[in-house]
C-alpha cells in the first residue's frame, strides 16, 4: 500500500475524490484517505464509456472485502475512457491512487465547476476535521 | 450510547495498529495489516485471533449429561471426557437458538463455548429449563480465548498433534492453557482457553513464535470459504437445522427440543436449502441481497483464495444442487452465480 500523500496539482472533492484537470478534460480517482478507509480493493464497478457524470453524484463503486463505497463525480462531464486495468486489478488503487490507480477520464461539460473544489491545503484541512 | 466491552488483549490490539469495530457489544479488531494478507497467512501458515468475546457457560451437576442431551441436537453419548462436539441449541420448531461447541470436562461437568451475541439468551434458555440438580454458570468473564489456525499452527506453537475435537491441559512457553483442537477456519489449529489474567502473556508468546495476528474480517472470509454457518446470518431461531444443512449434528433418534419437527422436515424434504455459490459475473454478493430465483443472500463476500465473489443463501430446494444457476441482485444489477458443492474452498481442489 502506498504511503499517505496528497499531490498539490490536483483538485479535491469533500467525498475524497480527486480531479486532474487539463484543457477541458479531467482524470478522476479516489484519494489516499478513501482507499485507506476501505482497505484493499477487490472490485471496481465502472461506468460505461459515454456515460454522463453529474458533479456530486455517484458514477462507480469500489469494494473491499468488508465494505462497498460509491465513487462521487467531482465534476460534471462525459466518460471518455475507463481504466480497465482497475477492473482486472483493483488493488492498483491502493498501490498508486494518483497514478496507475486513476478510475476514469472525462470531458468536462462545465469546467467552471472546478472553482468549487478544494486545493490540497483546503483538503488537508478537511481531513483534519474528519479525525 | 452503549459502552463497548473490551477483551484482556485490547491494549495489544491498539499497539499492533488494529482497526477496531463494534461487534456483538465488544470492541474487536477487524483487521491489523489487512483482511487479505491475514486470510492468506491462515491458509498457508498460521494466524492468531482474539475470540475472547465468545461466551463460556458451565453446566454441571449429577443430571448435567441428561439435561444437555434434552436441549442439544447432537448425541453427547458419542463423546466422553476430553472430547468436544459441534452441536445446536434448538427450539420447538427445530430452529437454531445458537450453534456451539460442547466440551466434556468430566462426566457431570460440561463447558459450552457459545456465540458472543447469544451468550445471555443461551444462559437464560438453559436456566429456564435446568432441573434442580443441574447448575448453569456464566464463566465468560474469567476466560480469554485465542484461536491459532493454519497448516503450521501446531508446529509454530510447539504443540503435539491431536485428533480434531479433543482437548487437554497444556502450555505455550510456560503459559498454561486448555488446548482445544477446534476452530472456525477450515484449517488445522487450536483454540487456547486461558485465564483472563494470563491472556496477554499467552498472546505475546504466540506472536513471538511467528504467528500472524488476524482480525474478525479474515475470520469471516475464512469461515465463509469453508461454508461454516454464522449464527445471525445463515442460521437463527427462524431457520431449521435440516434446511440449513446441519442434519448431521441432529441425532434424531434421541429426544431433544424440536426433534419431532426436524424429523418431520427431514421426511417431507426441506422446501428450501442453504446453498453455497460462486459468482460467475463480476460483483460481490452481500448479506440481504435478493436471489432472483427466490431467496436471499445470508452471507456474501470476496474470496481471497478464489479471488471472486462467494456466498450462501436459502434457495428453493430444487435450485440448491451444485451446478444450478442463480441471479443475484447486486444493487440493481443482475449478476450470475453458480451453486457449488460445500465447502466452496478446499486445498485439495486448487
Amino acid at each position: 500500500m502506498a504511503a499517505e500523500s496528497y499531490p498539490d496539482d490536483l483538485r479535491y472533492h469533500p467525498e475524497h475524490d480527486w480531479a486532474r484537470i487539463e484543457d477541458g478534460e479531467a482524470t478522476f480517482g479516489i484519494t489516499w484517505f478513501a482507499q485507506d478507509a476501505l482497505g484493499e480493493l477487490v472490485h471496481f464497478e465502472p461506468p460505461e464509456e459515454g456515460a454522463t457524470l453529474t458533479k456530486d453524484e455517484a458514477y462507480a463503486e469500489v469494494e473491499s472485502v468488508k465494505a462497498v463505497s460509491s465513487v462521487i463525480a467531482p465534476l460534471s462531464g462525459e466518460v471518455l475512457k475507463v481504466n480497465r486495468a482497475i477492473v482486472d486489478a483493483p488493488e492498483t488503487v491502493n498501490d498508486d491512487p494518483y497514478g496507475d490507480g486513476w478510475l476514469v477520464r472525462a470531458r468536462l461539460t462545465d469546467p467552471g465547476q472546478a472553482d468549487a473544489l478544494m486545493d490540497v491545503e483546503a483538503y488537508k484541512q478537511h481531513l483534519a476535521e474528519q479525525e | 450510547m452503549q459502552t463497548l466491552l473490551r477483551t484482556p488483549l485490547y491494549e495489544r490490539h491498539v499497539a499492533l495498529g488494529a482497526r477496531l469495530v463494534p461487534f456483538a457489544g465488544w470492541e474487536m479488531p477487524v483487521q491489523y495489516e489487512g483482511v487479505i494478507p491475514e486470510h492468506r497467512a491462515v491458509r498457508t501458515d498460521s494466524g492468531a485471533f482474539d475470540v475472547s468475546h465468545m461466551g463460556e457457560l458451565l453446566v454441571e451437576g449429577p443430571g448435567a449429561r441428561e439435561f444437555l442431551q434434552s436441549v442439544l441436537s447432537n448425541d453427547l453419548d458419542r463423546i466422553g471426557p476430553g472430547r468436544a462436539q459441534y452441536t445446536l441449541l434448538t427450539n420447538e420448531q427445530g430452529g437454531i437458538v445458537d450453534d456451539l461447541i460442547v466440551y466434556e470436562l468430566r462426566p457431570s461437568r460440561f463447558l459450552l463455548i457459545v456465540n458472543a451475541s447469544n451468550r445471555e439468551r443461551d444462559r437464560e434458555w438453559l436456566r429456564d429449563r435446568e432441573p434442580p440438580e443441574v447448575e448453569v454458570r456464566d464463566a465468560s468473564d474469567a476466560y480469554a480465548l485465542i484461536a491459532v489456525q493454519g497448516p503450521h499452527a501446531l508446529e509454530r506453537l510447539g504443540l503435539p498433534d491431536a485428533p480434531a475435537f479433543t482437548f487437554a491441559e497444556g502450555e505455550v512457553d510456560g503459559v498454561a492453557c486448555t488446548v482445544n483442537r477446534t476452530g472456525y477456519t477450515g484449517e488445522q489449529g487450536v483454540e487456547l482457553l486461558v485465564d483472563g489474567d494470563a491472556a496477554g502473556e499467552l498472546w505475546d508468546r504466540v506472536l513471538a513464535r511467528g504467528v500472524v495476528p488476524c482480525g474478525l474480517g479474515a475470520r469471516d472470509t475464512l469461515r465463509l470459504e469453508v461454508c461454516y454457518p454464522l449464527h445471525g446470518n445463515d442460521i437463527g431461531p427462524e431457520t431449521d437445522a435440516i434446511s440449513a444443512g446441519l442434519g448431521w449434528v441432529c441425532a434424531l433418534d434421541k429426544d431433544f427440543t424440536g426433534a419431532e419437527e426436524l424429523q418431520r422436515i427431514k421426511e417431507a424434504g426441506p422446501q428450501r436449502k442453504l446453498a453455497a455459490f460462486v459468482m460467475e459475473d463480476a460483483g460481490i454478493p452481500r448479506q440481504g441481497m435478493a436471489i432472483l430465483e427466490g431467496g436471499e443472500v445470508t452471507s456474501g463476500s470476496h474470496s481471497p483464495m478464489l479471488e471472486r465473489g462467494i456466498g450462501m443463501g436459502y434457495v428453493p430446494a430444487e435450485l440448491a444442487a451444485p451446478g444450478a444457476e442463480l441471479t443475484i441482485d447486486v444493487r440493481g444489477r443482475r449478476r450470475r452465480a453458480r451453486v457449488v458443492k460445500k465447502p466452496i474452498y478446499s486445498r485439495e481442489e486448487t
